[in-house]
Formats: structure tokens, C-alpha cells, sequence
């Protein structure tokens, strides 16, 4: 069984929602980042890793900001790699995506990215740009290496896209709550539940709901129907208030976590 | 008579369902969108294929690119700058003669009709020169439609004639400030914006790239240029050009002049933007110094670096500033199909000015880097050979850069001296 089952079973068998955490690698520097995703995984039970890329089309502004920051920042693949290394030394059962654009696996070359990502622990990987379609680049790699790849589903996406992400993903789906980017305003509640238990009519895989999620009441409120709560762009929004203040940072993600764990227990 | 000229309305050379265009075993092109606009990119290729198929909608197409556009455009012989380049017989398809004074509105024509057919009353597009903006916003106004227009504030100010025309025609031109502020830039926003009012908005995407249709689509809006100009070189010359140029940018006008060529015997040249020099790493010139990459919904080749991150580019002329080529040019070129050229800065500086006083004709910047490169091809071939270069616009929109390029200014003293 693939970490990330074992990761959703054991939260089924505790009785809660499992808590997804993003931030991007890097942001706002290398040894920064390692310490607000150690903080992060404390708390968590998938930590999501933003490979930062040079125009993220489908990020808000506050993610946006955290890709230029980390870019700026110097930070290469093998810190992303690296980072994700260090927390898997720390923490053995967490489950650990990469989450990117299809551009970085592309030119690296998939068969090598992958290697590198199985060595790191990495557990499976969320191209945005990558469609099932387009599968056909990356599929065989990821298996061969147990690498799950997520794929996400929308509001827009009808019965047979479902089935479609259903037939290629592994690990999880991501259900991305609303038609837009990263960090807007969460879609209607009722339309979020209903459109979850369409996608449950065609998969046994665990379904997780991200984009827009920003407070512990959407949080509580989205557990109540999902499998996994995705947070993003309100992680990453506690670096940016604290850009400055390293130590107030940190605590700050730690803060923000723990809230939103509290709420996913409830 | 070039008056019966009926447009071959047959689609040659389509990619495969999935959109790729197959070249060496890499895929070209395809559909790497986010989940969000995939349901809606099939319903734009499905909306596309059934109106292709619908002789109304061509009727009225053809009938709005004759009575509104002012096509067909001339086949013209540069007879004074063949004389003065010396070699082959110099020709120059207008399609700065199209109203908008470019070839973008053969695009935005068609799929603006294609998006009221959907039922979309709200367009959005990206622009970099800002001619697809004005071409968009031209139809916009044409069809009642509401209109937003991305565009890099680093191209709003070196297009700034540009930006007052989308505005008189009644649309909204939306500043970008994210990562170089120019072209790519103004897509991201344009495609963010598009995911989250896909259900009611259309987005009229400006070069023949982005995920499939709109590298196909685009493309058959634009091969009136190249079939005008085969049926206008063969009625004119009597036979077809030796070599047919355009610049590349994203590849809109290249594609549509060279595409109807591709099954003659015909050399395909594509000028890309070689800015300050092809080794100076300041250019845009994806398809010489470019990589296999995946950017705005299409793989195609990309200036990058050796992990994927997207370079900046330079260009005098915003509309080659791009790091990116559509997807079936680069198939093109991996097949043996295109041959690959380029022109500086200064190259194109040079032969705006050698045109406009040979001819009295005043090209767009990104045109005459086409003219740059061809007439150094012309200079080395026959007198009985024909060279055919894409005039793909006008250079009203260029007066400031070339002014400022040329240390001149409008003041009084300047003329009356």
C-alpha cells in the first residue's frame, strides 16, 4: 500500500479529515523555507511542496509572489529535492507532493525527476498543466518509480472527465473548489458537497478540496464531506505578513496550522 | 480573377485529436491546460469544427474579411527595392493594407463570430504590440461585445498609440505588472482571468500557439494570406515565389503566409528576433536558441533555462517579444520544413527605413524583420526569381521607438531647419 493510503486510513480510523499543507520550496529563502515546512509538518498529515516556477498561470497573487520570491532566492530543483529529503528524515509517515508546473519535470526530463523524487521520499506529484491527455509524458515514469500522480477535478469538469482523472490518478483527487486560481474566494458550500459526492460515484480514491480554503469554519465545514483540506495561499499568506520577522514567521505557520487541525478534529 | 478567388476551406496538415503536431516522435502543441478550461477548450473545438463545417458561417466571415477587412489584400511588386537590393524580383503580400493595419483581424473576425455562436456576449485577449488588442477590440465594438484586453505595462508604454485606439473602441486595457510586464506575462493574467469566467467569457486568443484548437484554429483564420498570395503571385508573375518569408513572433502571420505554401516547392523562411545578436542572450528567438518546453497550454520550443524556468527576451518590437513559437512551426522546422533565419534590432531598423523611402510604404517593426532577412536573401538569388515577404503591419503604431532609436524628435526646430 502506497504511503499516502496508509496516510488517509489511519486519519479515516482516528476519525477526522486529513489536513493538506502547501508552501512553495524556497520562499522566501532556502533555510527559511526548510524550517516553515519542518514547522508545517508538525501538524499536517500531506505537506505539499511548490516547485516555484517563472510564470505560474494558474496561481493568485499571493502564490505568485511566493514563486518570485523563492526564484529570487536562488532556488533550484535540488534544493526543492533536498528540502524534501529533510523532512522526510523527520518525518516517516508524512505524505510528501510535489506540486508544480508540467515545464519543470518536462525539461529536467521525467525518468531523471522522477528518480531524484523517489529518492527524496517524495510520494506523488501534482502537475496543474498536466491533464490526463497529456499523460501519455509521464504516466509509465511515475508508476515505475511509486509515484502517485495526483489530478485534479473542477466544477467545470463534466461526468466523463471524472471518469477520465478517475482511470489515471493515484493517491488522491484534488477537487479544486471553484473556476479560478489559487487563493480566491471559496465557491458555494452546497455546490462544493454536491459536486463531491458526483466525483465519489466514480472513484474510491480520497478526495481532497483546495483552492479558496482560508479559515477554520470553510475548513470544518469542507471536512464534513471531503476526504482532505487542502490550505494554500493562507499558509503562504503568513510568510508574506512576516517577511521580515523570521522567528514570527515561523511561529505563525505553526499557529495557522494548528487552527486549522483543531477545526478538521472537531 | 483574384475577384473568384474561392478559399480552399479544406483543413490540411491537422494535428491529431489531442491537437499534437508530430515531429521526430516529440509531440508538438496538445492541450496542457488547467482542469478548469478543458471542458471549456473542447467546447471551443467543438464549436470551431461545426462552424468550419457550416458554409453560413464562411459566407459571413468571407463577407466581413472583404466588405469590412478590405481583403483580398494586394500582391505587390517592390520594384524600386528590387532595383536597389539587386537579385530577385522583391513582392510584398499587404497585410498592413488590412483595416487595423495588421493581419491579427483575419483571427479575431472568425473567432469573434465563433464566440457569438457560442452565446459568449464578454471577449478577453493578451497583446503585446498591441495590434491583436486592437483587432480584438475593433470586432468587439463591430459585435457589441464586452471587452478586456491584458497587456504588459512595459508594452503599454512603447505602444502607447495602440493602447488609446483599444480604449476609443471602448475596451478595457488591463495593466500587467507580473514578472517582465511584457507578452507571456499579459497570457498568464489572460489565462487566470479566462479560468475563473470561462462560463460566460470567450477568450480570443492572438497567435497561432496556446492549447489546442487555437494553434489549428487560428492558423485556418489566417491562410487567407498565404492562399490570397499564391493565386495573386501566379496571376501576377506567372508562376509561384522561389522563397516566401515572415516573421515569427508566436507565429501567426508566418504560419498563415506559409502554411498554403508547404506542399509547393517553395523555401519557407522564418525570421525570428534576434534583438541585440543571436549570442548576445538578449533576442527572441525561440525556434534557434530555444529548447523543448511547456508554456501556455502548448509544448512547443521556449527560451529557458536548464530547469524550465522561462527566460526574458528582448526585441525593439513588442510584437516578437515572446519566449515562445507556436507548436506547429516548430514541428515545421523539426521536419525539415522551415528554414530558420533572424534580424537585429538594428537589422530591422534598418530596412523600416530602406522600405518606407524606396517604396513610400512604412512597415510595422515586427515586419520588418521579414523585410531584413529578405532582402538579403533577394540580394543573393536571380533576377528571375521571385522573393514574397508577409508586410504583416503597419509602422504607425512604431513612430515613437524609431524616433527614439533614431535621435529624433518632433519639435519645430527639427523641421523648419
Amino acid at each position: 500500500m502506497s504511503r499516502l493510503s496508509e496516510v488517509f486510513m489511519r486519519c479515516q480510523s482516528e476519525k477526522r479529515t486529513a489536513l493538506i499543507g502547501y508552501l512553495t520550496a524556497g520562499d522566501p529563502d532556502i533555510s527559511t523555507s526548510e524550517s516553515l515546512f519542518l514547522r508545517l509538518a508538525e501538524h499536517v498529515d500531506v505537506l505539499e511542496i511548490g516547485m516555484p516556477f517563472s510564470d505560474p498561470a494558474a496561481d493568485g497573487s499571493v502564490i505568485q509572489a511566493a514563486s518570485e520570491r523563492a526564484l529570487a532566492a536562488g532556488t533550484h530543483i535540488a534544493d526543492v529535492f533536498s528540502l524534501a529529503s529533510s523532512v522526510r528524515e523527520v518525518y516517516p509517515d508524512i505524505g510528501i507532493v510535489l506540486m508544480g508546473y508540467a515545464n519543470t519535470p518536462f525539461v529536467l526530463g521525467f525518468d531523471v525527476f522522477s528518480k531524484q523524487a523517489a529518492a527524496a521520499g517524495v510520494d506523488a506529484v501534482l502537475l496543474v498543466d498536466m491533464p490526463p491527455e497529456e499523460g501519455y509524458l509521464c504516466d509509465d515514469i511515475f508508476k515505475r518509480y511509486g509515484l502517485d500522480r495526483i489530478l485534479l477535478l473542477s466544477p467545470t469538469s463534466n461526468e466523463e472527465r471524472i471518469k477520465l482523472a478517475n482511470k489515471h490518478a493515484s493517491g488522491f483527487i484534488y477537487y479544486v473548489s471553484l473556476n479560478g486560481i489559487t487563493g480566491a474566494d471559496m465557491g458555494e458550500m452546497a455546490e462544493i458537497k454536491h459536486k463531491v459526492h458526483a466525483i465519489r460515484a466514480h472513484t474510491d480514491l480520497p478526495i481532497c478540496v483546495g483552492f479558496g480554503v482560508k479559515t477554520a469554519e470553510q475548513a470544518s465545514q469542507v471536512a464534513t464531506f471531503s476526504d482532505g483540506v487542502v490550505v494554500g495561499s493562507h499558509f503562504v499568506g503568513q510568510i508574506t505578513t512576516h517577511l521580515k520577522q523570521r522567528e514570527t514567521m515561523l511561529s505563525a505557520i505553526s499557529s495557522a496550522a494548528h487552527t486549522m487541525k483543531t477545526a478538521l478534529q472537531a | 480573377m483574384l475577384n473568384d478567388l474561392m478559399y480552399d476551406l479544406d483543413i490540411k496538415h491537422a494535428p491529431d485529436a489531442g491537437g499534437h503536431f508530430k515531429a521526430n516522435g516529440t509531440l508538438f502543441g496538445g492541450r496542457f491546460a488547467a482542469e478548469t478550461l478543458m471542458q471549456p477548450l473542447q467546447e471551443i473545438e467543438q464549436a470551431f469544427f461545426d462552424a468550419w463545417a457550416d458554409p453560413k458561417f464562411h459566407a459571413e466571415r468571407l463577407d466581413l474579411l472583404k466588405h469590412y477587412v478590405g481583403r483580398a489584400t494586394p500582391l505587390y511588386h517592390a520594384k524600386h527595392l528590387t532595383a536597389e537590393v539587386g537579385g530577385a524580383q522583391i513582392y510584398l503580400k499587404r497585410e498592413d493594407l488590412n483595416h487595423t493595419g495588421a493581419h491579427k483581424v483575419n483571427n479575431t473576425i472568425g473567432q469573434a463570430l465563433l464566440a457569438r455562436r457560442m452565446g459568449k456576449n464578454k471577449v478577453i485577449a493578451e497583446t503585446g504590440a498591441g495590434q491583436h488588442g486592437v483587432a480584438t477590440a475593433t470586432v468587439a465594438a463591430m459585435f457589441n461585445m464586452q471587452c478586456d484586453i491584458y497587456m504588459g505595462r512595459e508594452d503599454i508604454r512603447r505602444q502607447a498609440p495602440n493602447v488609446f485606439r483599444m480604449k476609443l473602441l471602448g475596451a478595457n486595457v488591463i495593466a500587467v505588472d507580473s514578472g517582465t510586464a511584457t507578452l507571456k506575462d499579459a497570457v498568464n493574467e489572460a489565462l487566470r482571468v479566462w479560468v475563473a469566467s470561462c462560463e460566460d467569457t470567450y477568450y480570443i486568443f492572438g497567435t497561432a500557439a496556446g492549447p489546442h484548437p487555437f494553434p489549428l484554429m487560428v492558423r485556418q483564420f489566417h491562410t487567407v494570406i498565404g492562399q490570397e498570395a499564391r493565386a495573386q503571385c501566379l496571376a501576377q508573375a506567372g508562376k509561384l515565389p522561389d522563397v516566401a518569408v515572415a516573421c515569427v513572433g508566436g507565429g501567426s502571420n508566418a504560419i498563415g503566409l506559409l502554411h498554403p505554401l508547404r506542399d509547393d516547392d517553395i523555401r519557407l523562411v522564418a525570421v525570428e528576433a534576434a534583438g541585440y545578436g543571436l549570442e548576445s542572450g538578449e533576442h527572441a528567438a525561440a525556434l534557434a536558441k530555444g529548447s523543448p518546453g511547456i508554456i501556455h497550454g502548448s509544448l512547443s520550443y521556449l527560451l529557458e533555462d536548464d530547469e524550465g524556468q522561462v527566460q526574458g527576451t528582448h526585441s525593439i518590437s513588442a510584437g516578437l517579444d515572446y519566449p515562445g513559437v507556436g507548436p506547429e512551426l516548430a514541428a515545421m522546422m523539426e521536419n525539415g520544413h522551415l528554414e530558420l533565419d533572424s534580424a537585429t534590432d538594428r537589422d530591422a531598423l534598418d530596412a523600416f527605413q530602406r522600405l518606407t523611402k524606396a517604396e513610400g510604404i512604412i512597415p510595422a517593426l515586427e515586419s520588418s524583420h521579414a523585410l531584413a532577412a529578405g532582402m538579403r536573401i533577394a540580394a543573393g538569388m536571380m533576377p528571375d526569381q521571385i522573393v514574397l515577404i508577409n508586410l504583416s503591419g503597419r509602422g504607425d503604431k512604431d513612430l515613437g521607438t524609431v524616433m527614439d532609436m533614431l535621435g529624433l524628435s518632433c519639435d519645430t526646430q527639427e523641421f523648419s531647419a
